[in-house]
């Protein structure tokens, strides 16, 4: 295998223009504003864990479930480079809502199918945040594998099997399944209800972002694009969804860092604040480092998938591997920059922890990206 | 200047010199006079009023057209010490100094640190005692790069023991040539001398040659290590195919039999971590921050400092036993153009990389500056704050 390691036009990486900048801006007002983090907290103990409220007002006045869908899908027509954006916001606040399984996973999946019906009839609901929806796609060690049979009848599709990991499983009303058919595997849309249909909420480490297991028993599927044509798509969904978590990530590093650099100002200890001791603000340096090399990695990969550059798969498992290590690092030092309170429950250190370190093992962890890229180098 | 009309510039550069058959230093003379040496500056210092953030398409197109770099043959001058004579040098100075420093004609140094004065280049001790129009300077310099090929250096000197250390240095422009003056090559671990010690005993500056007003040395200085910084970290992270050494180091070892999923996996950690430095490199120079360095350099010059490091100790590693040979401890000096001689052996290149972390600001310095300079956090304890230099033990 002639393996040439490239990690395409790097031109292009991290700089962004007014109009994306004031998006920021927008943004990051609106989430200051409605998910500070009191709110993360109270809704992370809900069952649902999100605000209807807040995610209607996302939808109908700021349009970010659909940011990057199509306006003939009913979305705003961005591109991916300014939902990498949201989500890089998103990720600072943690904001706790089905927003990365439905506007990134599942309008990726239909955006990516070659089923035009479908996307005219389902991209619509997902964009306006009227349809929460989810991907459907892994087996119980998190790998897009695993049996879930897909049957034909002649009233159509039926589905057989589990579903496992399925982020806010338990709470979309539509769900996109990777099931296998004749053909091989394909993609299927399930609606929430369907007979034959549970869901098992599972109890995960990030409260801020819900996961359940989905089972399908008979349960009457729509096929979404031709008879095996999910690998493909599938491939490219999770690798879209790779970018999207690291730009994510990368607004939770950023917010760790400010908490870090902000106590170690503010804490005096043996008569001085703590960051002008060389063990805390090495640390600190140490972060920001992680936090600027997670910025070129995040915003060069958000920019190739944006292009569709065939570097896609290689910048992506390249800043899911950094970034991944990168945030996790990064949580985990300011838990020790802020001593014993940094361990206790009532502060927001151990939200991000169990966020950076849940965002690590979604889609692979940094050890598998590494092999993956091993085998693409030929090594 | 428009990028149209810099890239016509260009052009025309290029047709009326034909970069590769060209004379380099003639070259870069025709550069200097099209105003294609630092764009954002005046066209009387080599410049074209252009936007900063244009340079990077100058060096791309000058580069593909085979042109040679004005890095290669005055690293120093034109990574440090051009950019703090652009940003504090008079119209005079600028003038008499800055096209030979571009084409090279002028190889130029950078005479900072000092046998106790490392780190803490404030504390630095050379003299420098006003004679009339003059000045004369004694004192000692070393980890001077380039200095036995350099006619001219930028140096910093005590005018002032009275004063805490950092308000009683002035900066100056010497003559390596000058009477008084002495360089002594310095042999490293490598066996080879790339850096010099200096002396300098009675050595006669003219007024004219000091750079900024006499006490105002230290800011002068500042200017040169943040491009130094700069200069240090984009050259070692603005590869062509980062981290593709690893991998083909790698592949031969693996072909011998001594591949493992331990050492491919650290295979690929420092290829991603050579890309994401490449990527920060980008991101830094696309920020238009050329001509006023900021915080990047210093991010840079960490990392890639660590990564080399690294870097070299696994392809050592690779080499197994034959990874303890060395070429030899001959003694030598680098010659210019940089770059000329080749990539040097991997043992060697192993030793020479424990100096990446010290040169150019150690790396527990440039966690300092990023902690406070960029962070905010507060100052070191400074027992010498305030303090009058000639009271400061040393």
């Amino acid at each position: 295998m002639s393996a040439r390691a490239t990690i395409g036009n790097s031109a292009s990486a991290g700089v962004f223009s007014e109009e994306q900048e004031e998006l920021r801006r927008t943004v990051r007002t609106f989430l200051e504003r409605t998910s500070p983090e009191a709110a993360v907290r109270r809704l992370m103990e809900t069952d649902e864990g999100y605000d209807p409220a807040v995610w209607k007002q996302m939808g109908e006045q700021l349009g970010l479930q659909g940011i990057h869908v199509p306006e003939e899908y009913g979305g705003a027509g961005f591109g991916f480079v300014e939902l990498c954006l949201v989500l890089e916001e998103m990720g600072a606040t943690l904001l706790p809502a089905p927003f990365f399984a439905s506007a990134v996973l599942a309008a990726e999946t239909l955006l990516l199918s070659d089923d035009e019906d479908a996307k005219k009839e389902l991209l619509p609901g997902i964009a306006s945040g009227q349809t929460i929806a989810t991907l459907a796609y892994a087996n119980d060690t998190g790998r897009p594998d695993g049996a879930v049979e897909a049957t034909s009848t002649p009233s159509g599709y039926t589905l057989t099997g589990t579903r496992h990991f399925v982020l806010d499983g338990a709470l979309a009303d539509l769900i996109l399944v990777v099931a296998c058919a004749d053909a091989g595997p394909s993609v299927f849309a399930v609606e929430k209800g369907a007979a034959g249909l549970s869901a098992v909420p599972l109890s995960t480490m990030d409260l801020t972002r819900k996961q359940a297991d989905l089972s399908f028993d008979g349960t009457p599927a729509r096929l979404i694009g031709a008879e095996g044509a999910a690998d493909g798509v599938l491939d490219r969904v999770l690798w879209m969804a790779c970018v999207a978590l690291v730009n994510e990530s990368v607004g939770g590093a950023r917010a760790v860092l400010a908490q870090a650099t902000r106590y170690a100002t503010e804490r005096l200890q043996f008569g001085r604040p703590i960051g002008s001791f060389q063990a805390i603000k090495h640390r600190c340096a140490d972060m920001l480092v992680a936090v600027e090399g997670s910025r070129s990695a995040a915003y060069h990969a958000a920019a190739m998938a944006q292009a569709d550059d065939p570097s896609l798969p290689v910048v992506a498992s390249m800043a899911k591997s950094y970034v991944g290590e990168a945030y996790f690092s990064v949580a985990a030092e300011n838990i020790q920059v802020h001593g014993g309170i940094g361990f206790t429950w009532e502060h927001p250190a151990h939200l991000y922890f169990k966020r950076a370190k849940a965002s690590q093992l979604l889609f692979g962890d940094p050890l598998h990206h590494r092999s993956v890229l091993a085998e693409r180098f030929g090594l | 200047m428009s990028p149209e009309e810099l890239t016509a510039a260009i052009d025309t550069l290029i047709r009326d010199h034909p970069p590769t058959t060209t004379d380099p230093h003639d070259f870069l003379g025709a550069r200097f006079d099209a105003g294609l040496a630092w764009v954002w500056v005046d066209r009387s210092d080599g410049g074209s009023k252009a936007a900063p953030a244009l340079q990077a398409l100058v060096e791309q197109r000058l580069t593909a057209a085979g042109a040679p770099h004005p890095g290669a043959y005055n690293p120093i001058g034109i990574g440090m010490c051009g950019p703090t004579l652009l940003a504090h040098g008079t119209p005079e100075q600028r003038a008499k100094y800055l096209r030979p420093l571009f084409t090279g004609e002028e190889v130029w140094s950078q005479l900072f640190s000092e046998p106790s004065a490392g780190s803490d280049v404030a504390g630095l001790a050379t003299r420098a005692r006003r004679d009339g129009d003059e000045w004369i300077l004694d004192g000692q310099k070393v980890w001077t790069s380039y200095a036995h090929l350099a006619r001219r250096g930028l140096i910093l000197a005590r005018t002032d023991p009275d004063l805490p250390k950092h308000q009683g240095i002035t900066a100056f422009v010497v003559d390596l040539h000058a009477p008084g003056v002495e360089v002594r090559p310095l042999r490293q671990m490598t066996g080879a001398a790339e850096f010099n010690e200096v002396f300098f005993d009675g050595v006669r500056v003219p007024d004219s040659d000091r750079v900024g007003d006499p006490g105002a040395g230290w800011r002068v200085g500042t200017t040169t290590l943040m491009n130094e910084r700069v200069s240090l970290g984009g050259a070692l992270a603005v590869r062509a195919e980062p981290g593709s050494d690893i991998l083909d180091g790698y592949r031969v070892a693996a072909s011998k039999g001594e591949g493992n999923p331990v050492r491919r996996d650290e295979a690929v950690r420092l290829w991603i971590e050579a890309n994401v430095n490449h990527l920060t490199a980008i991101r830094a120079a696309a920020g238009g921050n050329r001509g006023k360095p900021g915080p990047e350099g210093s991010v840079l010059k960490l990392t890639t400092a660590e990564y080399n490091r690294r870097a070299a100790e696994f392809q050592v590693d690779l080499l197994g036993a034959a990874g303890a040979l060395v070429p030899g401890y001959e003694v030598r000096q680098p010659t210019l153009p940089y770059g000329s001689s080749g990539i040097p052996a991997t043992t060697t290149w192993f030793l020479r990389t424990r100096a990446n972390t010290i040169e150019g600001g150690t790396s527990e310095i440039l966690r300092n500056i990023l902690g406070e300079r960029v962070l905010g956090l507060p100052g070191d304890v400074r027992v010498d704050k305030g303090v009058a230099w000639k009271d400061v033990p040393r």
